[in-house]
């Protein structure tokens, strides 16, 4: 009863914090919460697939593409696309994708699921390393698709004007619901058996565990909110081009779920926080620099140098990250436990 | 398709796969020693062709410029594994997979820094950039040597690994690294010299890539590693021959589908994935591979 109110405090607290921040911030901070709030939904929700379940994916990109060109497709006006396609005409059917905009993210969502519905079947059939490949290439087909149906997605030149609907409130709003909805899972039983597959796959067969089932459920549950978090990206940019959704994507991904603690959910969003903020701060680090007199120039890219030492010194040297594979709440339980005692 | 047509695109593409042969025959050596997939390694090929770029700008003659350029490299794939690799030898495979991914973005990401993200001309010798005519065919003289210079660095290797008490150690760790601790074998030089002979054939892979496509960037590793990644899987990882094999069967794959139907040509990129998900799908041990667990050379 007791949790049940200080949980309840909590979104609430936090509801009324997104409401404040989107009427009384200024663009440029609001753009920057903007942003942590969709990695968030990002993270949380790779961190199920990768850190919960164990099953090491590089496949991200693949799903929030889906579903930004999902969204976008459906929240772009059809009078408007006829002139964006430049190269040729679109294909029929796009003209008749209209939606308002939370269905239009939805159906995002959707696509995405669908999508790793049909993947799970064959990449759940390898472990390990090859499963990492195999998803990492799925992310450079789905970017090779993008650039190759001009009809549907307007090749390289992308999708422009998109209408810029997700705001503060929208995009705070299902990070939150994203938050829930992971805590929920990892508690439920399929968070159990997905804990479970990932600490030991036979083992977990042996209790009578489906694996594939529990790995595709994650997978699923993964590339719906992956594709959610595509179509908030997608309006909140209100321009997207496949390059947009390359291996960086998913780096700047596993660098965060690695940083929180790979499994941990609260982890997984303090670590969206800390590596969107420093990514904001570090940004004189691509800039031109004097030092001792002298002009570096301008050498976009160092902020990714610092990012790529980061996630290997960390790697060996506190491969937990910042939680390990637990939550806040259960550490900060434990604490008080202690001291109970003694 | 006529008869000269056939034979130029046959000439083509056996010099594309060799290229993916020879960054293949690198990620099988890494994969069937420490069973790690070096995700660097594209990047490290990368680094040899930027490395021989910086010593012919430097005015060096080119074959002197290449060889500094192998050197180079060999030591940046040495040192991967010394700094990033070896202390994590003991550590769950995930922590190796991810610290290779934050090594190839750092490679990726430093050379963009200090070359910049445009890309290069590579300025090769004419004697390489040359075109003979014979007959109806016209074929750059490096669409000959690339093939032939692989398939004397393919003799080279099983010459090592065969004949060669490295070779000997380099085969014995693939199946078991304890024992062959064990038996008075240094693990830790073996798998430094399966990292430098790696390297170099990536870095002469770069150089060829660069001379065939005039022009590097910094993110040329990327999809280049990838699909020899898939070459040496659809080759049956671990096997340097199959490696071999799976890289020309790409090589040739890229060049005829793309001959036979342009309208595919944008997704040529597309194909080795393809070829990886129906290989794992049908016979995950590849072509020459025999076992997942205990691949060999």
């Amino acid at each position: 009863m007791k949790n049940a109110i200080v949980k309840l405090l909590l979104i609430l607290l936090t509801l009324g914090f997104i409401a404040w921040a989107n009427q009384t911030l200024d663009s440029y901070t609001l753009s920057i919460l903007n942003n942590i709030g969709i990695f968030a939904i990002l993270a949380l929700s790779y961190n199920l697939i990768n850190g919960v379940t164990g099953q090491f994916s590089l496949e991200p990109n693949g799903f929030v593409a889906i579903g930004a060109y999902f969204t976008a497709l459906f929240l772009i006006p059809s009078s408007d696309k006829i002139d964006m396609f430049a190269l040729v005409d679109p294909a029929p059917i796009v003209l008749q994708m209209q939606a308002s905009f939370l269905p239009a993210v939805l159906i995002g969502g959707i696509a995405a699921t669908i999508i790793a519905l049909l993947l799970s079947f064959p990449v759940f059939r390898v472990r390990g390393d090859y499963l990492a490949i195999v998803t990492l290439g799925f992310g450079f087909i789905i970017r090779i698709f993008a650039l190759n149906s001009p009809a549907y997605t307007n090749g390289a030149m992308g999708l422009n004007d998109i209408p810029e609907v997700a705001n503060f409130m929208w995009i705070g709003t299902i990070a939150l619901i994203t938050l829930i909805v992971m805590l929920h899972i990892i508690y439920s039983k399929y968070g159990r058996a997905m804990k479970a597959v990932r600490d030991d796959e036979d083992a977990a067969t042996a209790m009578g565990i489906n694996t594939f089932r529990i790995k595709t459920v994650a997978f699923m549950t993964s590339a719906f909110f992956e594709g959610i978090g595509g179509g908030l990206l997608a309006s909140f940019l209100t321009t997207i081009t496949p390059d947009q959704f390359s291996f960086l994507l998913t780096f700047q991904l596993l660098i965060i779920i690695v940083l929180g603690g790979l499994g941990s959910m609260t982890g997984a969003l303090l670590a969206t926080i800390l590596v969107m903020g420093s990514m904001e701060w570090l940004r004189f680090l691509d800039d031109d620099m004097v030092i001792f007199g002298m002009h570096t120039g301008a050498h976009p890219g160092m902020r990714m140098v610092v990012f790529a030492i980061l996630l290997i010194v960390m790697m060996l040297f506190a491969r937990k990250g910042l939680f390990g594979d637990r939550e806040i709440h259960e550490i900060i339980r434990d604490k008080f436990k202690k001291k109970g005692k003694a | 398709m006529d008869f000269s047509t056939f034979l130029q695109q046959l000439i083509n593409g056996a010099s594309l796969g060799s290229m993916y042969a020879l960054i293949a025959i690198g990620y099988t050596m890494v994969y069937g020693v420490l069973r790690l997939i070096n995700f660097a390694h594209g990047d490290i090929m990368m680094v040899g062709a930027f490395l021989t770029l910086m010593g012919v700008t430097a005015g060096l003659p080119f074959p002197l410029a290449v060889l500094l350029g192998i050197i180079g490299t060999v030591i940046v794939g040495i040192l991967t594994d010394k700094i990033a690799y070896k202390p994590l030898r003991e550590a769950p495979k995930i922590s190796l997979l991810i610290t290779a991914i934050g090594i190839s973005f750092f490679l990726e990401n430093l050379f963009n820094v200090i070359f910049g993200g445009i890309p290069k001309a590579f300025p090769a010798p004419d004697y390489l950039t040359k075109v003979l005519h014979l007959g109806e065919i016209y074929l750059p003289v490096t669409v000959i040597i690339i093939p032939v210079v692989t398939v004397l660095i393919l003799g080279g290797v099983l010459w090592v690994l065969y004949r060669t008490k490295y070779g000997m150690a380099i085969r014995a760790l693939a199946f078991d690294i304890p024992t062959v601790k064990l038996m008075g074998v240094d693990a830790d030089r073996i798998i430094t010299i399966v990292f430098a002979l790696g390297s170099a054939l990536a870095a002469i892979g770069g150089v060829f890539y660069a001379i065939s496509y005039p022009s590097i960037d910094p993110l040329m590793g990327v999809i280049v590693g990838l699909k020899a990644f898939a070459a040496a899987v659809l080759g049956g990882i671990g096997s340097v021959t199959g490696a071999v094999i799976g890289g020309f069967i790409l090589g040739f794959t890229e060049i005829f589908v793309v001959a036979l139907f342009p309208e595919l040509g944008g997704y040529k990129d597309a194909f080795a994935f393809f070829f990886l998900i129906l290989v794992l799908l049908f016979r995950p041990t590849g072509i020459m591979g025999e076992d997942l667990e205990r691949s060999r050379f």
